[in-house]
């Protein structure tokens, strides 16, 4: 063994915070290093620098002794260097053969070879175990398993050195999974290596030489992967420097605001089933992809249930919440995950945006609306949330994360919404803005609503809240509260829906994606 | 949008006006008379209330092709009812008016139930009514002579028809339904992010649908217009209207993106489009030559406000709004 295919030193690499610091990285030919770390840790940006998706700041790439720091896919791709990416990137409405290998079609004067292209998919599917599997199928026939198996195809079609797994298995059935790996056994031998990024711990002991822990940005420790267990992973994921335990606010729980039961919607949500109550922040953690967002989004009416009913306070009889009008009919509001895009109207001033939900109540008679009454809600509000800009006229797309996000709850509350949903109600903006939001929930605690936050941070979530429920896989697996929960006890349950052997458990697909049409 | 820079926008589109008017006057030394001026404001009702209509459906985003055969339809229907029905003028208009809100609101009903982009609907639609326009009217020109010019005849004292006054009481109205009610706010919200809207709990398709059987309505309209200047009811009317309503509207400097736009300055960009085509034909230009100088003008209108926008920092894509798909619900994460 002399020159490693893969050897990563000092690099870094910062978006607005640093995400990678200082990340060094061995790979050796013929080797499955497995990459484990939490939500955020830094995985998925190690994987975009590899492929050419975006360059590093800092630090010394070296592929086969060689400086490499590619610029594009395709230049990554010309090294050798391949990733089948956790989302299907299959294309519906062309045929399997096309999808494996449609960037580099064999044609005559670009007339396409069909019968040579089914004939090397053939040989490509086989390797997969898909050998039943007419190349000619439009791929969106296919299973979600089954297009994965596509695109590893298509990834093991290429002239392949490094190849790059980030949760391969996620829709795959335990016959396919062995198949994979089998696979993956057979590259070994070609002396190609494998960087293989998963949460399921089972199969990184069954697959990987070596294991890497990430934690922030950091490569915290690399074991050979028969001797760690499960357990030391999650401690090391977590980490020992941060603060184990801390309270809640401490605050006296109200009456019962919102009571959801058996909440079934899709294969993400799976029985989902908890109270909160008025005065009271309930965190939901878990994976991405555990199925947090879309149990707010179901029970605001964005998505359709399947089954499962929502009570109101102590009512008996359950809501009937099909849209999202309804929902905010019974005083829900929810503040998005991605407020560009399903939270704000970004051309409008600050006054459309917060009086967006309560027109009726700014309008006068025969609905022309009272611009001065507007005005004067946006002021108070603009007063109450501490909200930083020129005027309630301003643009929103020219105000800051943290207060674009304070636009989007300003909404809620000028209409007294009693329940609130918050999905990572901080993500992408910065310390000073973050610190904002936490005030505001402990502010909106104190006036007795009811809120539901999701948030990927733990740190976060154990700041705010009163109660945190623990989402693996679809369903609620735990639930924590103050003076309980620690962080390694947290991860501990958002893993444990991916960890053991039981595959009904893992309904849920982690991480996002389409599905497929 | 501030009220200092809209009013700056209808300065622009206003000295832009005059300066076509200037230059024609320049050309052709009988441009600038009452005559000329009379007959321009003749020619504009029809195209000045269905752009006030396209003005509010792009701003949600849509776009509607049907116009112009909605107006050779209600045009027929007019025609028909006034001379083989013996309808009196109240009844038949306001059957063709009717006609023209029914069309339309089926284009809203259809788009947004089936959610087909308005833009294939409308094309079917387009077909469909110029096909009823002819059927209806056995493909003849009627002549309805003196029963319906009155509305196209200058009045006189002020110099312009009871049409044309109409056209402009339509522009104000819209102009103050956009930006004055609930309505209009509604629709620029639409326009601006409709995911936003249906997750601020507000269900978008009533409004939606209202939009485009008001520019059915509007259509309506403009065929009477039509109809009267003619004196005559043609099941030929207002073939190509569609396109010269959405370039006056893209003129007037609304966004094919949706969520801004306003319906004054769609009227100075009717103003404009039609002091072109007119001009140019006193020029003695011929129609191919006036086809291919008013089609330059658009893509520059369009092309200027693209540019004005990207500095500005909002939109940065070419595409409208009605050429792209739905987000994939999935993938909302």
């Amino acid at each position: 063994m002399t020159t490693p295919l893969l050897n990563v030193t000092g690099l870094h690499k910062s978006y607005n915070v640093p995400v990678l610091s200082d990340f060094s990285f061995e790979l050796l030919h013929g080797e499955v290093h497995a990459l484990v770390g939490s939500n955020g840790a830094g995985k998925s940006t190690f994987a975009r620098i590899l492929c050419g998706l975006t360059p590093a700041n800092q630090g010394e790439i070296q592929l086969e002794g060689r400086a490499y720091a590619p610029l594009t896919k395709r230049e990554a791709e010309h090294a050798g260097v391949i990733m089948v990416m956790q989302e299907l990137n299959v294309i519906g409405t062309l045929t399997v053969a096309e999808n494996i290998f449609l960037s580099r079609l064999p044609n005559r004067v670009g007339f396409v070879r069909f019968g040579e292209l089914n004939e090397m998919a053939r040989g490509a599917l086989t390797r997969v175990g898909l050998s039943g599997l007419d190349p000619a199928t439009p791929a969106a026939r296919l299973g979600v398993g089954q297009q994965q198996l596509v695109e590893i195809a298509g990834a093991l079609a290429q002239n392949c050195r490094l190849l790059i797994l980030d949760e391969p298995t996620a829709a795959l059935t335990d016959p396919e999974i062995d198949r994979l790996f089998d696979n993956i056994r057979k590259l070994q031998s070609d002396g190609v290596g494998v960087i293989y990024v998963s949460h399921r711990m089972d199969e990184i002991r069954r697959i990987a030489n070596r294991t890497t822990v990430l934690r922030d940005g950091r490569r915290i420790a690399t074991h050979n992967a028969a001797e760690v267990t499960p357990a030391e992973l999650v401690r090391e994921m977590v980490g020992h420097d941060l603060p184990e335990r801390k309270r809640g606010a401490g605050r006296e729980a109200g009456e019962v605001a919102l009571r959801v039961r058996g909440l079934c919607a899709g294969e993400r949500v799976q029985e989902v089933t908890f109270d909160v109550h008025a005065g009271e922040i309930l965190g939901l953690a878990g994976l991405i992809g555990s199925g947090r967002t879309e149990t707010l989004r179901a029970i605001f009416g964005a998505d359709p249930k399947d089954r499962g009913e929502i009570f109101l306070g102590s009512a008996t009889e359950p809501v009937k919440i099909r849209q999202p009008s309804d929902a905010v009919r019974a005083g829900i509001g929810m503040v998005p995950e991605d407020r560009k895009l399903d939270g704000l109207l970004l051309g409008q001033s600050i006054r459309v945006n917060t009086t967006l939900a309560t027109l009726k109540r700014h309008v006068r008679g025969g609905g022309w609306l009272d611009f001065r009454k507007e005005g004067q809600t946006t002021e108070s509000l603009r007063t109450r949330l501490a909200l930083h800009c020129a005027s309630g006229e301003q643009t929103v797309s020219e105000l800051s994360g943290g207060n674009q996000q304070k636009v989007v709850v300003a909404r809620w509350l000028a209409r007294d919404c009693r329940v609130l949903l918050f999905d990572e109600p901080t993500r992408g903006i910065d310390v000073a803005a973050k610190d904002m939001i936490y005030q505001l929930l402990r502010d909106l605690a104190g006036e007795r609503k009811a809120m539901v936050m999701v948030s990927s941070e733990l740190t976060e979530l154990m700041a705010l809240c009163d109660r945190i429920l623990v989402m693996s896989a679809g369903r609620v697996v735990a639930e924590f509260l103050p003076g309980q929960w620690s962080q390694e006890a947290i991860t501990h349950a958002a893993f444990s829906g991916y960890l053991s052997d039981s595959r009904e458990v893992r309904n849920g697909r982690p991480e996002g994606g389409s599905a497929p049409a | 949008m501030t009220r200092f820079k809209r009013f700056g926008e209808y300065a622009a589109l206003l000295v832009i006006w005059v300066g076509l008017l200037l230059l024609f006057g320049a050309l052709s030394e009988n441009f600038l008379t009452a005559l000329t001026l009379g007959a321009l404001a003749n020619r504009v009702p029809t195209l000045m209330v269905i752009a006030a209509g396209m003005t509010l459906v792009l701003i949600i985003g849509g776009i509607d092709l049907s116009v112009g055969s909605v107006v050779g339809l209600a045009g027929a229907v007019l025609g028909v009812a006034l001379i083989d029905w013996h309808l009196p003028l109240w009844a038949a208009a306001g059957l063709s008016l009717g006609l023209g809100a029914l069309v339309g609101g089926a284009n809203g009903l259809l788009s947004v139930r089936l959610g087909v982009p308005s833009f294939i609907v409308t094309l079917g639609m387009l077909e469909i009514a110029r096909g009823l326009a002819y059927l209806v009217a056995h493909s003849q020109t009627k002549y309805i002579g003196a029963g319906v010019e009155g509305l196209s005849r200058p009045m006189t004292g002020i110099g312009v028809s009871p049409a044309f006054c109409v056209a402009m009481m339509v522009v104000a109205a819209t102009q103050t339904a956009l930006s004055r009610t609930m309505f209009g706010r509604y629709l620029i919200a639409i326009g601006s992010n409709e995911p936003a809207v249906r997750l601020a709990g507000i269900n978008p398709s009533p409004a939606k649908i209202a939009v485009f059987a008001l520019l059915g309505f509007l259509s309506g309209l403009g065929a009477l217009f039509y109809t009267s200047r003619l004196g005559a009811s043609d099941p030929n009317a207002g073939v190509g209207l569609e396109l010269s309503a959405i370039a006056a509207v893209v003129i007037g400097g609304t966004s094919l993106m949706g969520g801004r736009g306003s319906v004054v300055s769609s009227f100075f960009g009717v103003l404009i489009i039609t002091t072109l085509e007119s001009g140019l034909a006193q020029m003695g230009a011929t129609e191919p030559t006036k086809r291919v100088v008013t089609g330059g003008v658009i893509i520059i209108a369009v092309v200027l406000d693209a540019w004005r926008h990207r500095m500005s920092g909002q939109g940065f894509s070419l595409l409208p709004r009605f050429c792209a798909g739905t987000r994939d619900k999935a993938s909302a994460r």
